[in-house]
């Protein structure tokens, strides 16, 4: 049985192929202004018995495709994508593009309980995306980047908006802009810690997905604060769409 | 035939654009969420009926009673004692504060960071959309939390026949003291409104009007657990939203003719939704007309609200008042002790709230509670804390949601709603 999962998400839409319970295929895209037309041609040629959309955009995918396709959250699927990546873990962390969750798991695996930031891009990919341009990183160094930095300085901002003119005015006093790079990465980091500390951490073993988990300055602080190892999978963004394939192999 | 109500909400004062365009709202509105359920109940045309003439019949007849001397009496809280306006022989009505209205004005007035709640009843005002409050003789306003306290300073100004009644924070001999003072001063302002002298007689009928109203919401609520569920959550909202305007006998017999079709329902297993549906219970700050997002969201994801701890719902009817006593202040006192049972959350401390909403969940097995709090309501918002650490342990699913009247947030709240679903099921 060939299943295919579908993650669309606010910047990027993923699919992932499953044949009987093994990744066969897996393909990313930028979201752009029409997602369904982009989900399409992420999908086009091939013939899967069972389709499983999930991510903010499921609905829309789902009102189109009609009785071809059904929902999932992305909790639920990035909880079964991850379990399945790495077995060991029991509590999720997923920073995307727009938002950030928490999803802890019982002992088989199934979504025991959540949290999720609220309307704003506080503690998000958005975040970092947003202040590594007023920095004039691109996205993909900024992790590395920051990792040079020689002093650790305090951003206050949670917000993305209002941490840009923080960035701005930091800049102006003359700060170095690798120290107020790692500044910013610790403020998300913090955000993420006092995110999952709702949740009994003790002896937990820890994942990390999503978009921000491609980047080793977060990956590193969360680490130092939680003190503990932080699992990240080969690819931290197709999780979702790799968990509702597992999902649809199961319909 | 339709009758044409602008000549009336002209002469009550309403901006009839802005009206228009809020009447407009609502019955679309109306119409997606409502009347768009599968399998509802045959009794709910009632209820659809007074949704429809909200503006219009119940508005006139509200008109002709104050033309018989009648008084209306426009409230926000379950903690106005309908007892004593009946026993006044006038009216009351709940006025609604449910939706955003002429914010940019509220907002001159107005925080930005008040609850929707509140701001709702400046905007309601400030945009003359509501003859119910256009129509009142006077309006009370009372002492719960911080926002409202306050705000009514700044109501006075646009209300000049607000009336303010304080209330206790604390459930203490002084603070019983307090509430029965509070409602000896609300009796004589009645009294002294409405030209009727409130005898023993009258206040034991106004006693027995309230309850029976309190019966037909009780029973209503018992017959919702049964599987499968007989009645949407939605439609209950609206019921008990609808509680809070008609005239309380014509409502109290519509609802126990529900109830008697819900019974006949469950006897043949007809339900709202598929037996097994996944049951919610909803916890935490009342809902008025027409704030309906939450329980909509909800169903539409595929699960029911069998119950609600909130003042619209169980937390306001739930006690009954007593009917013994042979003078007046007897028969206050039982008002007194009724009402100093309800667990608003800005009793500090307020443990009674808790242990219902334990209570409230094992007798209707509900699978889950959302706890919904609306955004800057510290009262509400606080206590979701421990609520949800009690809940989860004994075991229950527990979700807390903060929102607002506004549709923006609708996606992220259907997300977390969908995931607690999947959750529970
Ligand atoms: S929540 Fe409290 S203040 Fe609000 S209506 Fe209910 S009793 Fe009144
Ligand atoms: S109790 Fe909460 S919801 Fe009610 S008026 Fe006060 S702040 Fe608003």
């Amino acid at each position: 049985m060939r299943c295919a999962g579908i993650d669309l998400g606010s910047r990027t839409i993923e699919v992932v192929i499953v044949e009987d319970g093994q990744l066969v295929a897996s393909r990313q895209a930028e979201t752009g202004f029409e997602p369904v037309k982009q989900a399409e041609n992420l999908l086009a040629g091939e013939h899967c018995d069972y389709l499983l959309a999930t991510g903010y955009g499921r609905h829309l995918f789902e009102t189109t495709h009609g009785a071809d396709s059904q929902t999932v959250t992305e909790i639920k699927a990035v909880a079964a994508g991850c379990r399945a990546l790495l077995p060991d873990v029991d509590v999720i962390l997923d920073i995307g593009g727009q938002d950030s969750k928490v999803i802890a798991l019982n002992p088989e695996g199934r979504v025991r309980k959540f949290e999720m930031n609220d309307r704003c891009a506080a503690g998000t990919g958005k975040f970092l995306e947003l202040t590594a341009m007023s920095l004039g990183f691109p996205l993909d160094r900024f992790g590395q980047e920051a990792l040079k930095a020689r002093k650790d300085i305090q951003i206050n901002s949670m917000c993305a908006v209002f941490a840009e003119s923080e960035v701005t005015s930091m800049v102006g006093r003359g700060e170095n802009r690798l120290d107020i790079a790692f500044g910013l990465h610790r403020s998300i980091a913090n955000r993420a810690v006092s995110m999952l500390k709702r949740f009994s951490l003790s002896g937990a073993t820890i994942g990390f997905v999503g978009g921000v988990a491609w980047n080793p300055c977060v990956c590193r602080l969360l680490e130092e604060q939680l003190k503990t190892t932080v699992l990240v999978p080969e690819n931290p963004q197709m999780v979702g769409a790799y968990g509702a394939a597992l999902i649809a192999s199961e319909l | 035939m339709t009758v044409d109500y602008q000549p009336m909400w002209q002469e009550l004062g309403l901006d009839l654009q802005a009206h228009d365009d809020l009447l407009q709202g609502l019955g679309t509105a109306y119409q997606d969420i409502f009347l768009s359920q599968k399998n509802r109940p045959r009794g709910m045309a009632y209820l659809d009926f007074v949704m429809r003439e909200v503006h219009g019949l119940r508005i006139k007849e509200l008109l002709d009673a104050k033309k018989t001397g009648r008084k209306v009496i426009g409230a926000f809280c379950v903690f106005v004692p309908e007892e004593i306006v009946l026993a006044a022989d006038a009216i009351l009505v709940g006025l609604c504060t449910g939706a955003d209205f002429a914010m940019e004005e509220v907002e001159k007035i107005l925080p930005r960071n008040t609850c929707s709640l509140i701001k709702s009843a400046f905007g309601f005002k400030l945009s003359r959309v509501c003859p119910y409050l256009e129509a009142a003789d006077m309006v009370v306003g009372e002492n719960t939390c911080d926002g409202k306290k306050k705000s009514y300073e700044q109501l006075l100004e646009l209300i000049p026949n607000l009336y303010v009644m304080d209330l206790p924070q604390q459930k203490t001999e002084d603070g019983r003291h307090l509430l029965r003072q509070e409602y000896r001063r609300f009796l004589q302002v009645m009294e002294e409104l409405s030209g009727v002298e409130i005898t023993v007689d009258r206040l034991r009928r106004g006693i027995e009007l309230t309850n029976n109203k309190r019966w037909a919401l009780q029973r209503l609520t018992r017959l919702r657990a049964a599987n499968p569920v007989p009645i949407s959550g939605l439609d209950v909202l609206l019921i008990n939203q609808v509680a809070f305007y008609d005239d309380p006998q014509r409502f109290t017999e519509s609802i126990n003719k529900l109830c008697d079709e819900l019974e006949e329902r469950i006897q043949q297993k007809i339900g709202a939704f598929p037996a097994d549906t996944p049951k919610i219970m909803l916890s935490g700050c009342p809902m008025a007309v027409p704030n309906w997002k939450l329980p909509s969201l909800i169903e539409r994801s595929g699960a029911v609200v069998v119950g609600e701890e909130s003042c619209v719902g169980e937390r306001g009817w739930r006690n009954l008042t007593a009917t013994a006593g042979n003078t007046v202040d007897e028969l206050l006192n039982a008002i007194v002790d009724r009402y100093f049972q309800v667990d608003c959350a800005v009793f500090t401390p307020n443990p009674d709230r808790e242990r219902h909403v334990a209570e409230m969940c094992r007798d209707y097995q509900a699978d889950g509670v959302i706890h919904y709090s609306l955004q800057f309501c510290q009262p509400y918002i606080i206590e979701s804390m421990p609520m949800e650490r009690r809940l989860n342990d004994q075991g229950s699913n527990f979700l807390r949601i903060e929102t607002d009247y506004s549709q923006e947030d609708v996606g992220q709240l259907q997300t977390r709603i969908e995931a607690f679903i999947e959750i529970i099921s």
